[in-house]
């Protein structure tokens, strides 16, 4: 029962500062970025595009394929060694997942997306803000997309549910933790990404996904103020 | 009642709910959603009587039967060529459909079209697998010798080129430039350095404002205070 | 594969411009040099050339020291070329062109004696700080030796120690000890298409590069580290021309810092 009021002072339901730009890297096909606190995501977007080696082409649709990783200087403690990590790996595979569903590639039989997610400076969330900025790349770059995916993580500090949990709540010491990184469909509400680390119980759970709706929805706007102010130049 | 929910001209994302009822019909880049009709990319809202679809405003070229368009040569064999078009798919151009000469078998074919030449050519196929056939027989496709090839936003051509021909016909005049836009977004222009980058100035002045108003007037604003001949008499 | 865009530029450099209208040995505009831009580095900088875009980030580390040299600190330059920053580049382990400018830009530092190793030094024949540049391309559009040189030293100035009790380091406190440099090397990429000299090469320049010579040199136009590439040889007058250029544009990107 110790923890009354965030480390950083936001209300319990409150994510933290967010910026988010489109069309930051010239040369891909879409890009992004996406910074919430000090967790700072790019995304570029190349595709669709030729797929080598044959075999991993699908005579059906291109297929989405994603990669998650943090620079080197990215992370508060040590350098983190380059090359990636099966944490990185595992992300990417989520990221994808997470990514996937309201896409359609059918038009793009043999081909490939690719999604490149990378973090100059990560504190806590930064598989969410990945996602966020890779949806907006994706968007960006001009595919068939029913609806963008925005993502941020819930979760619980001690006894209180809490949204965009920060570094020093990830790692709180005096009570039980638990960290959700929700990704969501904003349009139909469906989920496409839901991970869990920590101790909860299955009331508290669809408490927060209860919660999520909101939460995910504001950053859905967000990214789409982002999207229309790249092209801002072009309405009338 | 139908309701819409957006402007015409103005900006849609992906998962922006366009319209509301059953008297709206979704046309492309659009999906209906129970009563809903979406956003299914970023586009330009456009009404079409009682359709309302979305203008794409990127996106990589899609090849499509019939277009015109400039490819680059990368790799020669025995019966043909193989071509980048600038998208995911690559394009075969067959000996038979080469050239209006008669093509001996056996010929070296680097003789007529050589690894990184640059071509006009026209779409005569493309299958479900987006395997493309294109020939050279037709009027205006050619091998290109001189000038440069920039690379615009496939989007932006039908801006590039205008209502029949005539922003591209008054680039061309303006800056004396050969200019040819191939409709996967390659252009090639050849005209001597100073006028081929006020054409080059020109062309992505356009892109980038596309779909304002009154953009064939600023444009021919722009081409008048910038031509070579002014700004050399200023100096 | 690139005969006709060579012969375009050639014809260009005949006419004394390039295909954006560049003279020949002017740098695209604007040239921006952000520091501290990453919290989580000790020090870092962003550098814009044009659309080309680097981030570099320096992180301290503790160590022991090369048994030869038991009371100097080190270097350590990486680079990766992120798939991100260009449709040419594939995901995977450094290639060759990521690890010849990891060490062209190392060379431009360690050998300028920019930083005095020796001050680097805690415990001789312990312990020593290890710098440890990464240089992370956010855009490629031509020119990441010379951004990715000059994105390291604004980096390496931005960079102040973090707090070590003599055990660990805690780099959640920064000290306000600066990391001290001695030198400011600039490498400057000078670019030999046909028999014509440019530099900052943009992306279709770079395909066409008859040859290239990196020069870094410092305040007083010494030269410290060069690196030749490309498939043509040089000659003595080209090296002499490409040097006075490579010195005299040091010079002016010295002063963007």
């Amino acid at each position: 029962m110790t923890y009354k009021q965030r480390i950083d002072g936001r209300s319990f339901d409150e994510t933290r500062p967010i910026e988010a730009k489109v069309g930051v890297i010239p040369r891909a096909d879409g890009s992004a970025m996406f910074k919430i606190g000090n967790t700072w995501a790019y995304a570029a977007v190349y595709g669709p595009r030729n797929l080598h080696p044959k075999f991993l082409q699908d005579p059906q649709r291109g297929i989405l394929r994603c990669s998650y990783n943090m620079m080197p200087f990215s992370s508060s403690g040590e350098r983190v060694r380059p090359g990636g990590s099966r944490r990185s790996k595992e992300i990417s595979l989520v990221t994808q997942k997470a990514l996937l569903p309201v896409l359609n590639l059918e038009d793009y039989p043999n081909s490939v997306v690719d999604v490149f997610i990378e973090l100059p400076q990560t504190e806590a969330g930064s598989r969410c803000a990945g996602i966020c900025a890779a949806s907006m790349a994706l968007a960006d770059a001009g595919l068939d997309m029913k609806d963008l995916v925005s993502a941020v993580s819930f979760g619980k500090v001690d006894d209180k549910l809490v949204v965009d949990l920060d570094y020093s709540e990830e790692s709180y010491p005096d009570g039980p933790v638990a960290d959700i990184p929700i990704a969501m469909l904003p349009n139909s509400g469906k989920i496409s990404l839901l991970q869990m680390d920590g101790e909860v119980t299955k009331e508290e759970l669809m408490k927060l996904i209860g919660m999520s709706k909101k939460v995910l929805m504001d950053i859905y706007e967000v990214q789409k103020k982002a999207l229309k102010d790249k092209y801002k130049g072009v309405e009338m | 009642m139908s309701e819409i929910k957006v402007k015409d001209k103005e900006i849609s994302v992906p998962g922006e709910v366009l319209a509301v009822g059953m008297d709206v019909l979704p046309g492309a880049g659009t999906y209906r959603e129970g009563e809903k009709i979406v956003a299914n990319r970023l586009g330009l809202v456009m009404m079409d009587g009682r359709t309302i679809k979305l203008l794409p405003l990127s996106g990589r070229y899609m090849p499509r039967t019939n277009d015109t368009i400039i490819c680059k040569v990368i790799d020669v064999g025995f019966n043909g060529w193989r071509l980048d078009t600038n998208s995911a798919y690559s394009a075969m151009l067959s000996m038979k459909d080469a050239t209006s000469e008669f093509i001996q078998r056996g010929a070296n074919l680097t003789q007529y079209y050589d690894l990184g030449d640059h071509i006009v050519c026209q779409i005569v196929n493309v299958t479900s697998q987006k395997l493309i056939d294109v020939t050279m027989k037709g009027p205006g496709l050619r091998k290109l010798k001189g000038g440069r090839i920039i690379e615009v936003d496939a989007n932006k051509v039908p801006r590039i080129i205008g209502k029949q021909g005539s922003m591209v016909v008054m680039i061309k005049e303006s800056t004396q430039c050969n200019i040819i836009v191939g409709q996967n977004g390659l252009i090639w222009i050849d005209g001597g350095p100073m006028n081929e980058l006020l054409a080059i100035q020109a062309i992505r002045k356009i892109s980038a404002e596309s779909h304002t108003s009154g953009l064939t007037d600023k444009i021919k604003e722009f081409l008048e205070q910038n031509m070579p001949s002014k700004k050399t008499h200023q100096d | 594969m690139y005969r006709e865009l060579r012969s375009h530029i050639i014809s260009l450099l005949e006419a004394n411009t390039r295909l954006d209208g560049r003279k020949l040995t002017e740098y695209r505009q604007p040239i921006t040099v952000e520091y501290g831009v990453i919290k989580t580095a000790e020090g870092s900088a962003r550098v814009k050339i044009g659309e080309t875009d680097i981030m570099v980030g320096v992180k301290l580390e503790v160590g022991e020291p090369y048994p030869d040299t038991p009371n100097e600190g080190t270097i350590i330059v990486g680079a990766e070329l992120l798939a991100l920053s260009n449709p040419e580049f594939e995901p995977g382990p450094p290639g060759i062109q990521a690890i010849e400018l990891a060490r062209v830009v190392d060379r431009g530092i360690r050998e300028s004696k920019a930083l005095d190793f020796k001050k680097l030094c805690i415990t001789p024949g312990e312990k020593i700080w290890m710098v440890i540049i990464d240089i992370c391309p956010i855009n490629d559009a031509g020119n990441l030796f010379d951004a990715s040189s000059l994105a390291a030293l604004a980096a390496l100035k931005d960079t102040k120690f973090p707090a070590f009790n003599g055990v660990k380091v805690d780099y959640k406190s920064k000290t306000d000890e600066k990391l001290q440099l001695e030198k400011t090397p600039i490498a400057v990429t000078v670019i030999k298409i046909g028999n014509k000299f440019i530099v900052d090469p943009d992306t279709e320049e770079e395909k066409v590069v008859d040859a290239r010579l990196t020069v870094s040199s410092i305040e007083n136009g010494t030269l410290c580290a060069m690196q030749k590439g490309g498939d043509m040889p040089l000659s003595a007058e080209d090296i002499d021309k490409m040097l006075d250029i490579g010195i005299e544009k040091g010079k002016e990107l010295r002063n963007h810092l």
